[in-house]
């Protein structure tokens, strides 16, 4: 546990990062530095995003699979590491 | 032995009755029982040894299909011989001996027609007969027998059970129902043979010659039909179905669900699950690449565009020029005279007002005062389609220093005057030719009809002249000249103690002056609430007036004028001193109607309120107190400038003196001396509402209003006066300033704060009055009037337009002044301070100097504790330090 929450900890200090979220593979949340209700919502919508874009990426080449999904917005750029069991999300604003 | 007659095989249906086929010899006892058998067929049995014998089995050589077997005589007649009497062929054997043919018909009878199983044919003919046209003999031959015996049959039969069909059938069987008659008719006997006669004779002349049978219809007989024959079909069951999608509508529909989420025990579970781990240090590595990505340079972050707004920032000199549009100037109006003041027409696009006074100093002014009163001063309305006559012209009983339009209403004027009085017009009657008239040929009827004598006089005649409607009483108005004119918003209106009260008319009927003579007046345009004599007065000056009314002056004021009276008094005592400020200009916090343009969506607004039409002033009232709702957040607070240079922060509000019992306006709370000459502009910015520009001698200053210590911003001393200053419209933190040479001033306070960022001639002459006004997105006017009467119009680039800065900036950049004029205060106090400070020292130091000094021991003592104390301190340090000197074997902390 102590290594996860250094990996944690070390995402967090890098500029910009504004929250990070490891959900399992249903998409309920493990961890979170975020609030309950925004961590809640991240995982509902972005669970259904990379299982979507998984797919996609198997489907035009079977041999091929999705290793990290990167979304930018107007406002912040959210980033995520999807695993057979977990998925990680990391919330960023690079113009700060 | 055997008779045997030849049956006729055509015999018809109606034989003889009676008559019985007497068949062969009697010895056939079968015949007896069967009546029907012919005479040459012999029904016998055949034992099933015969049959073998002669291949004639039943059902297998002989059938149904195939009965007929033909047996030769020989083997007959062998077989009777071989059997004799028991011999099947017995009975026929005398028949058989005379047979002359050699074979015999033997016909399986399977249905036992005749009474047995087989039956053999006796003639030649029959055999014939029977074996080529097999069908007809055998028809005919059984009808013919059920013809005659009717009742029985050879077929077994069930008992015929009556449906009662044969009753239908005999009704429509023809039978006699008597016997039929003969006649017999015939002729006279000794007529035969007679010669005849014949003669002609024609039917229609006697009406006996026919018989005629017209036809007619019969009423009694119509026909209905009763019955019909109809021919009915049997079919499968039809069913006929719909169906139709059911009529849906939108319907609300609620889900209430809660996000699933782990219990703590099971996050425990997961974060010390090695699975996690190891996808944690796998992932991590790759959003340390994707965030130190995102670090080192936006992607998404458009430099071209941000690389043109910087240019544009710096731009060069020639875009920044303010361009001249137009230049209106009147050669008969306004040669040789100043305009004081200039008003852009707040509903009609391109009318502008200026106000053209004498320049003249007051000595010279009471030494010309007949030439003045011969050409009195005016109010010019200039158009943008006509630049070289005015549209409009006022006449005022004096030099006007600052007018107004009527917000609510732009066609009442209010003026201030030298004289201290306050002058009303009414252009309503002209406001038609105000809106736009493009050609110069088309002109209105002039005041004087008939004289078209002179060009001049008819030049002049064609510019409309209005004279004022109603002027100030003057016992009662100001004693000094009006510098400043300005109508209170329609929201709001001032009560007599000064309370802000609820307008129920929703238009502009307030009006607030100030004048050197130390009192801001408050005035109302209504007619106040009539006393018992003063009515009587008035319905005399009412009539008086009505019968001299020469030049056509609007009624619109009768009952104010000559008589108006202020409805507040504002007086301004000074603070420190007795005595009061003159105020030269002023501005309220909550007129809204500042210099600028309303847009369309206020004015819609506005007229769902107003009363339509135009509003009767005249029979407008001021309420009584007691009827109003007084506003709470109007702020009763409002700066004024003052002769000496001065901004005063007061309040209108009148308090009760409890001296007196009179109404007294209070003292001001705030004073600040900044200028060093008359202030002649106090603006507020289009942009802040707490934000004040004042301009007066040779600086200007920026103040905020609830900053009370001083001005935020103020400049630098300039060579030349600063005549007038006014905020740019769309771009805030800007303004223009108008000097003593004719240049005017762009400053931006984003940009440079000790000068400004550019500077532009005008003219020769001092510019006197500047206002900017927008016209639309694409026009942004600049009106600038001098010394010599002529009035500029300039066109604002875009780059001075074009909001550079936001107002968030540009707040932001007050705030910091803010809070370096509080920084500079506390600074002040806190140097201040220490000055009091450092002086209570000294002087505690020359008073300890007379004290006698310390005795020497009492001395060494004290420097040999300071001493030690010195050392542990020492000690102290160099233990934090770590480099301690004496005490090696204790742990070091490092920090």
């Amino acid at each position: 546990m102590a290594e996860v929450e250094e990996t944690l900890k070390r995402i967090q200090s890098q500029k910009g990062v504004q929250g990070i979220i490891i959900i399992n593979a249903e998409g309920i949340p493990i961890k979170s530095t975020l609030d309950n209700s925004s961590t809640v919502q991240y995982a509902g919508l972005l669970h259904q995003l990379v299982m979507k874009t998984r797919s996609t990426v198997r489907d035009l080449d079977p041999q091929n699979d999705l290793t990290f999904l990167r979304v930018r917005s107007k406002k912040n750029e959210i980033m995520i590491a999807p695993d057979k069991d977990y998925f990680l999300i990391v919330i960023q604003n690079p113009s700060d | 032995m055997v008779a045997q007659r030849p049956k006729s095989t055509s015999s018809g249906k109606s034989s003889k009755g009676g008559e019985k086929a007497k068949g062969p010899d009697p010895s056939l006892s079968h015949t007896d029982v069967l009546p029907d058998v012919p005479e040459d067929i012999f029904p016998m049995v055949l034992t099933s040894a015969t049959q073998e014998l002669f291949e004639c089995r039943a059902d297998e050589d002989v059938t149904q299909n195939n009965p007929y077997k033909l047996l030769k005589k020989d083997d007959i007649l062998h077989d009777m011989k071989a059997r004799a009497a028991v011999s099947d062929f017995h009975p026929v054997k005398q028949t058989v001996l005379n047979y002359p043919g050699e074979e015999l018909l033997l016909v399986f009878d399977r249905d036992f027609k005749y009474g047995q199983s087989f039956y053999l044919v006796l003639t030649e003919e029959a055999k014939q007969r029977i074996l080529q046209p097999p069908v007809s003999t055998d028809e005919e031959e059984p009808e013919e027998e059920s013809e005659q015996y009717v009742c029985r049959t050879p077929e077994p039969q069930q008992p015929w059970v009556s449906l009662g069909s044969e009753l239908e059938i005999e009704e429509e069987s023809v039978k006699d129902t008597r016997e039929r008659l003969k006649y017999l008719v015939s002729r006279v006997r000794k007529k035969f043979g007679a010669p005849v006669n014949f003669t002609d004779r024609n039917a229609l002349e006697s009406k006996e010659g026919y018989i005629e049978c017209t036809s007619y219809q019969d009423r009694n007989f119509r026909l209905i039909q009763m019955e019909r024959n109809s021919a009915t079909q049997a079919v499968l069951n039809l069913k006929s179905s719909a169906t139709q999608t059911q009529r849906t509508f939108p319907r609300n529909m609620y889900t209430q669900y809660k996000p699933r989420e782990l219990t703590e025990e099971e996050k425990e579970n997961y974060m010390s699950s090695e699975n996690l781990k190891n996808f944690a240090s796998s992932a991590f590595s790759r959003f340390e690449i994707a965030i130190q990505q995102n670090k080192i340079m936006d992607v998404f972050f458009d430099d071209w565009q941000a690389l043109s707004e910087g240019d544009i920032a710096f731009g060069g000199k020639a875009d920044t020029y303010l361009k001249e549009y137009q230049s209106f100037t009147d050669l008969q109006f306004s040669k040789d005279k100043s305009i004081s003041c200039i008003k852009w027409h707040p509903t009609i696009s391109g009318v502008i007002a200026v106000s053209v006074t004498e320049k003249m100093s007051f000595e010279e002014r009471i030494n010309g005062s007949t030439k003045l009163l011969l050409n009195p001063p005016l109010i010019l309305f200039w158009s943008f389609s006509d630049p070289i006559n005015p549209q409009l012209r006022l006449e005022c009983p004096d030099d006007v220093l600052s007018f107004d339009f009527c917000p609510s209403d732009p066609n009442i004027i209010i003026g201030g005057c030298m004289n201290g009085q306050i002058v009303l017009w009414d252009v309503t009657a002209h406001a038609q030719r105000l809106h736009g008239k493009r050609s110069g040929e088309r002109r209105t009827t002039s005041a004087y009809p008939g004289s078209f004598m002179a060009f001049e006089e008819d030049k002049e005649n064609e510019i409309p002249v209005l004279l004022y409607c109603a002027v100030s009483s003057i016992e009662n108005g100001h004693k000094a000249p009006v510098t400043d004119v300005q109508w209170l918003p329609e929201n709001f209106e001032i009560s007599i103690t000064g309370v802000p009260v609820e307008n129920q008319n929703q238009i502009c009927v307030q009006v607030v002056t100030c004048a050197p003579d130390c009192c801001v007046m408050f005035w109302d345009i209504r007619a106040p609430r009539p006393a018992a004599h003063s009515q009587a007065e008035r319905k005399q000056k009412m009539e008086e007036k009505q019968l001299e009314n020469p030049r056509g002056i609007p009624n619109t004021f009768k009952y104010l004028d000559l008589s108006w009276k202020p409805l507040i008094k504002v007086m301004l005592p000074k603070t420190d001193a007795s005595g009061e400020y003159s105020p030269l200009k002023f501005s309220l916090r909550d007129n809204i109607h500042c210099s600028r343009p309303r847009s369309g969506k206020d004015k819609s607004v506005k007229t769902t309120d107003r009363p339509e039409g135009k509003v009767e002033y005249a029979l407008l009232r001021v309420p009584s107190e007691k009827q109003l709702k007084p506003l709470e957040d109007i702020s009763t607070m409002f700066c004024v400038g003052t002769e000496d240079g001065e901004l005063v922060y007061t309040s209108w509000k009148l308090g009760k003196d409890d001296d007196s019992g009179r109404l007294l306006s209070g003292k001001p709370s705030r004073c600040f001396i900044v200028h060093d000459s008359l202030v002649n502009t106090v603006k507020r910015s289009p942009f802040f509402k707490d934000i004040i520009l004042t301009v007066g001698g040779w600086n200007f200053a920026v103040w905020k209003e609830s900053v009370m210590n001083g001005p935020i911003i103020l400049s630098p001393c300039s060579q030349k006066r600063c005549m007038v200053g006014c905020w740019s419209l769309s771009n805030p933190g800007m303004f223009f300033i108008g000097k003593e040479d004719g240049n005017i001033e762009v400053w931006d306070l984003l940009e440079k704060t000790h000068e400004p960022s550019h500077i532009q001639n005008i003219s020769t002459a001092s510019i006197t009055c500047m206002k900017p006004w927008i016209i639309s997105s694409k026009q942004h006017f600049l009106a600038v009037s001098d010394d010599f009467g002529t009035l500029h119009i300039l066109q604002i680039p875009w780059t001075l337009r074009n909001p550079s800065s936001s107002e968030s900036s540009v707040n932001k950049y007050f705030e910091k002044e803010v809070t370096r004029l509080m920084f500079f205060d506390k600074r002040k106090e806190t140097m201040a301070k220490q000055k009091t400070a450092t002086e209570a020292e000294e002087q505690k130091k020359k008073t300890e100097l007379l004290v006698p000094e310390k005795l020497s021991e009492k001395t060494e003592e004290e420097s040999l504790a300071e001493y030690e104390s010195y050392l542990t301190l020492e000690k102290d340090i160099l233990k934090e330090m770590g480099v301690s000197l004496q005490e090696e074997d204790k742990p070091s902390n490092e920090v």
